[in-house]
């Protein structure tokens, strides 16, 4: 085929004359839609290996997790409740994992390269991403709250007893919820460090080094004590997972979440759209 | 038709490229020369939108890059082949180009025919591919979207002899198609052989530019003898340039004065020619001795 002419002029029914002079009479292409960013970058989740396994393994663990529940815990335990809380634990791992991967792929896969190529809007390529880690998210623990309610199921019958369906459809919106706010911390951090090892690190960081370290100041100084819903993100997050959140814990989620993840997202985007791609 | 009017990048206090202006018409393929570090890279970096220029433009059919509605349509572009991911196929990376930019499906299995890529090779991860194969797959990316123009940075490399006539004959084709390529090199054959507008670069600046012709008729005559200091002397006191190659000189000027000056200082030559291919080289070199890491060492 290499012997073929190639055909470098456009070819556009519209405007044959740009065969002689392309550079004169341009043919207008249409700009590429947002739809078509989000489903490519839907795709690029999905076409790799370690991109597939991560995603498996959100099944792979839930079924672990439940599994484990039916083996270890006792008959009084078999709620749904123990189900959910054991599927949202590997959740909160991967999830985080996957966005900053989708995010950080594009730097040290240098894949950026040609993406930023293709979209010279950058912003549109993050908002696409986005897009799809919030959607890949909320399917995820949608498959992880199936497979819960099915050990719920499985373990009941097995121990004999009935099934107790003990949360209800409010409280798992909010886990959702809380999931989704912890894989956007995780968006957020590979946005502002475009690094997959930093944003990882900086993220179990943040989870669970910095959780601890907040807990042991709020315990020893009181003034800290009353601030910390309002500034500690993690902490103002567990509200979510003790029924309805009140008002004002909402504004304390409100307030924690424009420090802990509207903030460093603006930053983040900010450098990603003036930074020199390599 | 690509244009880039002043350009200038800096990095703290130093600057990569320096006020750079030159066009690639269509129909045209344009060689972009300059040692490693010239710059080369930062200006088409520059050109595409990935990275932002201090000041000055560059604009691509009088357009800049980004305001392009679907860029890869008018510009293909290759400035890395190994910027791809290496856990996905050769195939995957020419489907996304082929999503991205709304083309039939049709179009991945034509590219990489295009590129001779088999389908066992499409169907391997990236990583498992040599540089020349990356190579040829950053080419088809390049071509899929049927643009007008492309952009081509070091396509040559890691490519066998075969792969560069190849690559060679593929730009030829396309240039005389109407399309209008810009292709960078540090090696001078390569853009000899292909190029018909030539601009080098060095230290950021462009240090000379116009058709190849032009550029090869400007590197005057070399003379050989035995007699090298004698001939020296005798050129330096008629007021012309003379620099030095192996038993003989490269001098600004041409065959006939060259001869009237030895013959008056009564020299014996053993070789009196107008430089060919090769004054190239040497212009090359000399334009670009001050910035290259290892000097005038050829």
């Amino acid at each position: 085929m290499s012997t073929t002419t190639p055909t470098p002029v456009p070819t556009s029914t519209s405007a044959p004359g740009a065969h002689d002079a392309p550079s004169a009479a341009r043919p207008a292409y249409p700009p590429i839609p947002f739809a078509r960013v989000v489903s490519v970058e839907l795709r690029k989740m999905f076409d790799t290996r370690s991109g597939l396994w991560l995603l498996a393994s959100i099944g792979f663990l839930s079924l672990l997790a439940t599994a484990a529940v039916i083996a270890f815990a006792p008959d009084s335990e078999l709620t749904y409740e123990t189900f959910a809380s054991a599927v949202g634990i590997p959740m909160s791992v991967v999830l985080p994992v996957i966005a900053i991967l989708s995010v950080t792929s594009e730097w040290s896969q240098r894949t950026g390269l040609a993406t930023f190529t293709f979209v010279p809007q950058r912003g549109r390529v993050i908002s696409a991403k986005l897009v799809c880690a919030v959607a890949v998210g909320v399917v995820s623990i949608a498959v992880a709250a199936a497979v819960g309610a099915l050990g719920n199921l499985v373990g009941s019958a097995i121990a004999g007893v009935d099934a107790t369906w003990d949360v209800s459809v409010t409280e798992l919106g909010l886990i959702v919820l809380a999931n989704v706010l912890g894989l956007l911390v995780g968006f957020m951090l590979g946005v502002l460090l475009r690094s997959s090892p930093a944003a990882i690190v900086a993220y179990f960081v943040y989870g669970f080094v910095l959780a601890g370290l907040t807990a042991l100041l709020a315990a020893s100084q009181p003034w800290f004590a009353d601030l910390q819903p309002w500034v500690d993100f993690n902490f103002s997050q567990t509200s979510l997972y003790d029924g309805v959140p009140s008002a004002e814990q909402w504004a304390q989620l409100g307030t924690s979440g424009l420090l802990w993840l509207v903030l460093p997202l603006a930053v983040g985007l900010r450098m990603v759209v003036r930074s020199e791609v390599k | 038709m690509i244009t880039v009017e002043h350009l200038t990048r800096t990095y703290g206090s130093h600057t990569a490229v320096d006020d750079v202006s030159f066009t690639a018409r269509p129909g045209r393929v344009t060689g972009f020369l300059g040692p490693n570090g010239a710059g080369k890279s930062t200006t088409m970096r520059v050109l595409v939108g990935l990275t932002p220029a201090t000041s000055g433009t560059a604009t691509v059919h009088g357009v800049r890059f980004r305001d392009l509605p679907n860029p890869g349509r008018e510009v293909g572009v290759l400035l890395d082949a190994s910027a791809q991911h290496a856990g996905r196929t050769g195939r995957e990376v020419l489907t996304i180009a082929q999503r991205t930019l709304g083309l039939p499906a049709d179009r991945v299995d034509a590219m990489l025919e295009r590129v001779s890529l088999t389908r066992t090779e499409a169907d391997r991860r990236v990583r498992n591919y040599s540089l020349g194969m990356r190579q040829r797959l950053g080419i088809a990316v390049a071509l899929i979207g049927e643009p007008a123009s492309l952009v081509l940075d070091e396509p040559a490399n890691g490519l066998d002899p075969a792969g560069i006539r190849w690559m060679r004959d593929l730009l030829r084709e396309y240039a005389d198609g109407g399309g209008t390529v810009l292709l960078s090199s540090h090696l001078l054959h390569e853009i000899e052989v292909v190029a018909d507008d030539i601009v080098v670069i060095g230290g950021g600046r462009i240090v000379a530019s116009g058709t190849k012709a032009e550029l090869l008729a400007g590197s005057g005559t070399v003379v050989r003898t035995r007699d090298l200091a004698a001939l020296g002397a005798a050129l330096a006191a008629a007021g012309v340039e003379a620099h030095p190659l192996d038993g003989g000189y490269r001098v600004d000027a041409d065959a006939e004065q060259v001869g009237r000056v030895a013959l008056a200082a009564g020299v014996a030559l053993s070789e009196l020619r107008a430089a060919d291919g090769a004054g190239l080289e040497e212009m090359f070199l000399e334009l670009t001795a001050e910035t290259q890491r290892e000097g005038v060492a050829a």
